[in-house]
């Protein structure tokens, strides 16, 4: 069983439409939606949630103004700067009235370990749901982190593992992973250990400054890379850098994906380039998934 | 006045309008372009700075005085981020998963804890032209970018007009970006990803309880759901930037859409007036 991750560093450059494809043209296989924050793989796949699971991630603080003695401790503790007052009372207590806001809370528990009264309630935080689910293609787990909450990396990491068990029980052959674009905590969660790692970059300077930074993240933690370059035909020159760029860096080359409209017309009915026409896009990507299939069976030294 | 360029989708053109916007405004008056996506910072492919000063941001990591600790566990029970253990025979430090919050140093009995900084990332300052310059990069296998980002933020200038260029998505790093800011430009596309991602962005300004506008780029390549979404939820349209090859190509090259395509200026001034028009602030 090979597990396969599709990032890109710089966003927009069409991972997931390339992650969609892949699904299509692949044979036994589980997906798994590891951009936790912005997921989208779902709105091709269509899938059908068959469980819904709370996420879980860390705790948060929160104020108990019955017990609080309004002595300000917290706000001094507190290095994440989410305690903050109000000075208008609603009652006729002496001091400023201290309340955390959820937002900027780091779930340390600082405030709550070194408060005098126990007026800090440091409890579990729901952060999202996670859910195991069936497409056509195949069983996907993904997950929808909660706006403005923490814990991206720790719900990857969950999310792979499910998606890893279900692989073993159903001996698929294949784990394909649409991750997150940057290079930090969630990037991090999503390639750690994987198998392969396919890039999808554009000939643009940010796609390109931005592959750097994500080809080096890649050997860090040495998994191998190969890159797709979509919307080749923008830019020319700049498609040749990459090129040469990947080759001096150890990174296979897949192939083109030209600019094409078809991409967005597909998904706009829900539907894979694959499913949706044939078009240069679709028979790009035929053959740079025959190529991605042949790269990484010679990785593995078969 | 800080305007914060956000999206919830990452490509949709966050890059492409602030450093359009940067370079306009600086022809009347003094602007500040601060990039926060520290993960991939773009803008200065844009803006060519010249950088002249650069600081390490660095955060406080624990570091153990074994002569002076007695191996009680304090520390350990504290740490939420298991990012210190207290073994038999020594206290161990994981200084990648220490989020700095400092509640060992507080906590420890003995006082043998100090505090030593561990680098993340730079902060680069200079000028582009006439628009100060600010961007933090991310030291590369560096898993926190907001202490970073929280850093870049504190170089913004107070009398300038800032534009900040926020990283994408919906939590951490674009929270530690656009807490601080006035007003935030939500920048969307018409397709299917970028109406679902644009309800998340909503949600996130939401609660963060900032003023807020939607910029369409690429306006005629999808459908009218992203408009039909903003009436509905009463978020007004900032803008709307048509697609253009060429605006693309320049994009692709390096350059600036109102440097080299005098004909876009229009659109992205018509942007301004609306954010200034209709923010309150």
């Amino acid at each position: 069983m090979k597990e396969i991750v599709i990032i890109s560093g710089k966003g927009g450059t069409g991972k997931t439409s390339v992650t969609a494809a892949f699904a299509t043209l692949a044979k036994n296989l589980v997906l798994v939606d590891c951009d936790v924050d912005a997921a989208d793989l779902h709105l091709v796949l269509t899938p059908t949630i068959l469980e819904t699971h709370e996420f879980f991630g860390g705790k948060t603080a929160r104020i108990l103004q019955e017990h609080c003695t309004r002595c300000g401790l917290c706000f001094e503790v507190c290095r994440f700067h989410a305690i903050s007052y109000a000075c208008r009372h609603t009652d006729d207590r002496p001091g400023m009235v201290w309340t955390i806001a959820p937002v900027a809370c780091e779930g340390c528990g600082v405030c709550a370990n070194f408060c005098p009264r126990q007026a800090i309630a440091f409890e579990d935080a729901m952060n999202g749901y996670w859910y195991r689910s069936d497409t056509r293609v195949g069983p996907m787990v993904h997950a929808r982190l909660g706006v403005a909450e923490e814990n991206s990396g720790k719900l990857v990491t969950l999310i792979r593992r499910e998606a890893r068990a279900i692989a073993e029980a159903q001996e698929s052959e294949l784990i394909l992973v649409d991750g997150p674009p940057g290079i930090g905590c969630p990037v991090i969660a999503s390639l750690s250990g994987a198998d392969h790692v396919v890039i999808v970059t554009e000939p643009t300077v940010s796609g390109i400054h931005d592959l750097e930074r994500v080809v080096t993240l890649a050997a860090h933690f040495r998994v191998p890379a190969s890159v797709i370059i979509n919307k080749a035909d923008i830019n020319r020159d700049n498609a040749v850098k990459i090129v040469h760029y990947a080759l001096a860096h150890g990174v296979c080359v897949l192939g083109e994906i030209p600019y094409d409209p078809v991409v967005t017309q597909a998904q706009l009915v829900c539907q894979s380039i694959i499913e949706f026409s044939k078009s240069p896009a679709s028979e790009s990507l035929h053959t740079i998934w025959a190529r991605l299939h042949q790269q990484v069976m010679k990785e593995s030294g078969v | 006045m800080q305007i914060a360029i956000a999206s919830g989708k990452g490509g949709t053109g966050k890059t492409t309008l602030a450093v359009n916007m940067a370079r306009l405004l600086s022809r009347h008056e003094s602007v500040q372009y601060v990039d926060c996506d520290v993960e991939e910072p773009n803008g200065h492919l844009f803006l060519h700075p010249a950088i002249t000063q650069t600081t390490s941001v660095t955060i406080p990591v624990p570091e153990v005085n074994a002569e002076r600790c007695i191996l009680c566990g304090a520390c350990s029970r504290l740490c939420q981020y298991h990012a210190i253990a207290a073994l038999p025979a020594l206290t161990m430090v994981f200084p990648e998963l220490c989020h700095g919050c400092g509640g060992c140093l507080r906590v420890c009995p003995e006082k043998a804890i100090t505090e030593v900084g561990r680098p993340i990332g730079v902060v680069e300052r200079g000028m582009a032209g006439i628009v100060a310059f600010v961007h933090g990069r991310l030291n590369i296998g560096e898993a926190m970018s907001p202490p970073l980002i929280r850093a870049v933020q504190t170089y913004a200038d107070p009398h300038a007009t800032v534009i900040l260029d926020a990283p994408p998505g919906t939590s951490c790093p674009v929270i530690a970006a656009i807490r601080p800011c006035d007003v935030v430009v939500l920048v969307t596309e018409p397709t299917a990803f970028g109406l679902h991602d644009l309800t998340l962005a909503v949600e996130m300004v939401r609660a963060l309880n900032r003023p807020m506008g939607v910029v369409i780029n690429r306006a005629d390549i999808g459908d009218d759901r992203v408009e039909l979404f903003c009436e509905q939820e009463g978020i007004p349209i900032w803008g709307r930037i048509p697609h253009d090859r060429r605006i693309a190509e320049a994009y692709a090259r390096g350059e600036m859409a109102v440097d080299v395509l005098p004909d876009t200026i229009p659109c992205f001034t018509a942007i301004m007036a609306a954010i200034r028009s209709e923010a309150p602030v």
